[in-house]
């Protein structure tokens, strides 16, 4: 037991404060991704919902390939392939090589890119919610297209969007686990050196999966409190 | 509505106006760039894996990712049929008036939904397997000593429970008086969930189906971080031993096709098996 104590203390025995960086990586990574995936799958419904043929297309090959992909090997591409790709310019332009690429910031695009391809989905089913009605009377009212998208568009497609995207966030939470096969000590990493140093492989890799299942249970209690927020003008019905 | 004292309209003679023509629009152009990046990508990609190319590379590594995509095949096969048949029992608890059994499954169901795949894995994996000395003694060493067996027992685990939520959501979208009906034709409870129930709920269970089995097949490159060789894992092997980039390439090009394959072919199969609810559209 008293091992066992030692075992989880934060300090130079223990692995708590090693696991408890770990819990901050992988939050901020997953934080950190959010909103480009967001940004990203924001363009891409835009490009869908257009009438020009030519970009739509374009974006449904952006989410057939990273819908299509495992999200390992899409991590995988990232972080093996920038560098190839960056040295390819860099070494002929400047005469050295890009070591290679932060792990953070790989994990950051490679989860970011797959997360747009779903955020994408949700919002393009969510403009097919708005009323076409809405956008004529913004033009009516002669608000350009940009503040009618802003203003009247953007908070009802928010709201229709809540759902699907706070599935995907926690999807994403989850998705996190994989950075830890490049490198990056998250939760699974730095659990999974403490296992392996102290020989407690159950012990530590029950941990981890018991963090990623507060996560999971914070965000959930999160999305509740924001979706009644989002609904707050709705009344009692 | 119409009044006779009124002269009616006269039919308008004009002809329909022409279509506004097709200006050279910012969106338009903005179209034409994009697609044109991904035609370079595409046609570069091409070339890169032509140039890449070399007989050696074909003779040293087409089996292995053959016999890859096989292993792939097994685990998401079995993994999706044990999960199906395990769902059953978990979707019922969930739906169960008890509620201590409902509790159970729905602690189960979040569990397994609320924490990654890969912890799950290697929890099973290297956490259980720690333990071999008591599993020795109570004989299920040989199972827990594969990865292979490790990885099948939890994507079976995990996929049960979203096959179970998938179920469970079908099986309450089916109208109550489908329940009713039957009690009142005097059918046993078994009669009517298997029969009437089950076949409907099927139904709208089809497409988050098709959706798991596209994530199962995804999820199931996870199994080559425990070592075992499905096409993810022979392409990290191969990638290690040749340092050459194009195994990655080559990877992603089997997964697409088999994921935009199967999904294909769900949604024609999703058509056939709904066609008796479709209307004739005219």
């Amino acid at each position: 037991m008293d091992n066992l104590a030692t075992l989880l203390s934060f300090g130079p025995e223990g692995w708590a404060d090693e696991i408890a960086y770990g819990t901050f990586i992988t939050v901020s990574l997953a934080l950190a991704t959010l909103p480009l995936g967001l940004l990203i799958g924001f363009f891409l419904a835009l490009g869908k919902i257009s009438n020009e043929r030519a970009i739509q297309i374009s974006a449904d090959i952006y989410i057939t390939i990273f819908r299509g992909l495992p999200e390992l090997l899409t991590l995988f591409i990232v972080y093996f392939g920038i560098p190839i790709a960056l040295n390819l310019v860099v070494h002929d332009l400047l005469g050295f090589d890009v070591v290679d690429v932060n792990s953070f910031l790989a994990g950051m695009m490679a989860l970011g890119v797959v997360f747009s391809a779903y955020a994408s989905e949700v919002f393009t089913s969510a403009f097919k919610g708005i009323d076409q009605g809405q956008y004529e009377g913004g033009h009516a009212l002669g608000i350009s297209n940009f503040n009618t998208m802003r203003l009247i568009i953007l908070p009802q497609l928010i709201r229709l969007a809540l759902p699907g995207l706070s599935n995907l966030w926690l999807i994403l939470l989850k998705e996190t686990a994989l950075v830890s096969a490049i490198g990056l000590t998250d939760i699974l990493r730095s659990s999974g050196i403490a296992a392996r140093v102290s020989k407690e492989l159950f012990l530590f890799f029950g941990i981890a999966f018991l963090i990623y299942l507060i996560l999971s249970i914070i965000s959930s209690l999160g999305i509740v409190a924001i979706e009644r927020w989002s609904k707050r003008g709705e009344g009692v019905r | 509505m119409s009044n006779p004292d009124l002269p009616l309209t006269p039919a308008i003679d004009t002809l329909r106006p022409p279509p506004p023509a097709r200006r050279w629009s910012k969106a338009r152009i903005l179209g034409v760039v994009l697609l044109s990046f991904w035609i370079a990508a595409g046609l570069s990609m091409i070339y890169y894996l032509f140039s890449a190319f070399t007989w050696a590379f074909y003779d040293r590594y087409a089996m292995k990712f053959v016999n890859g995509i096989w292993v792939t095949f097994q685990i998401v096969g079995i993994s999706l049929v044990l999960g199906a048949l395990l769902s059953i029992p978990v979707a019922l608890g969930r739906l169960s008036k008890n509620k201590l059994i409902g509790a159970m499954a729905f602690g189960y169901s979040y569990l397994m939904r609320g924490t990654p795949l890969l912890a799950q894995t290697y929890l099973v994996y290297y956490g259980l397997g720690s333990f071999h000395q008591e599993l020795q003694s109570i004989g299920l060493w040989w199972f827990f000593r594969e990865a292979f067996n490790c990885v099948i027992l939890i994507f079976t685990l995990n996929t049960a429970a979203y096959q179970a939520e998938i179920l469970r959501g079908a099986i309450e979208n089916v109208s109550k008086h489908q329940t009713e009906a039957g009690d009142a034709l005097g059918l046993s409870k078994m009669v009517i969930f298997w029969k009437i129930i089950l076949p409907q709920a099927l139904i709208t269970a089809l497409r988050p189906y098709g959706n798991e089995i596209i994530l199962m097949i995804k999820g199931s490159a996870i199994a080559s971080l425990v070592t075992v060789f499905d096409l993810m894992g022979e392409t990290r092997r191969a990638y290690s031993r040749s340092f050459d980039f194009q195994t990655y390439v080559w990877a992603a090009i089997m997964y697409l096709s088999v994921v935009e394959t199967l999904r294909r072919l769900w949604n024609r199969f999703e058509a056939y098996l709904t066609r008796h609810l479709e209307r004739d559209s005219d």
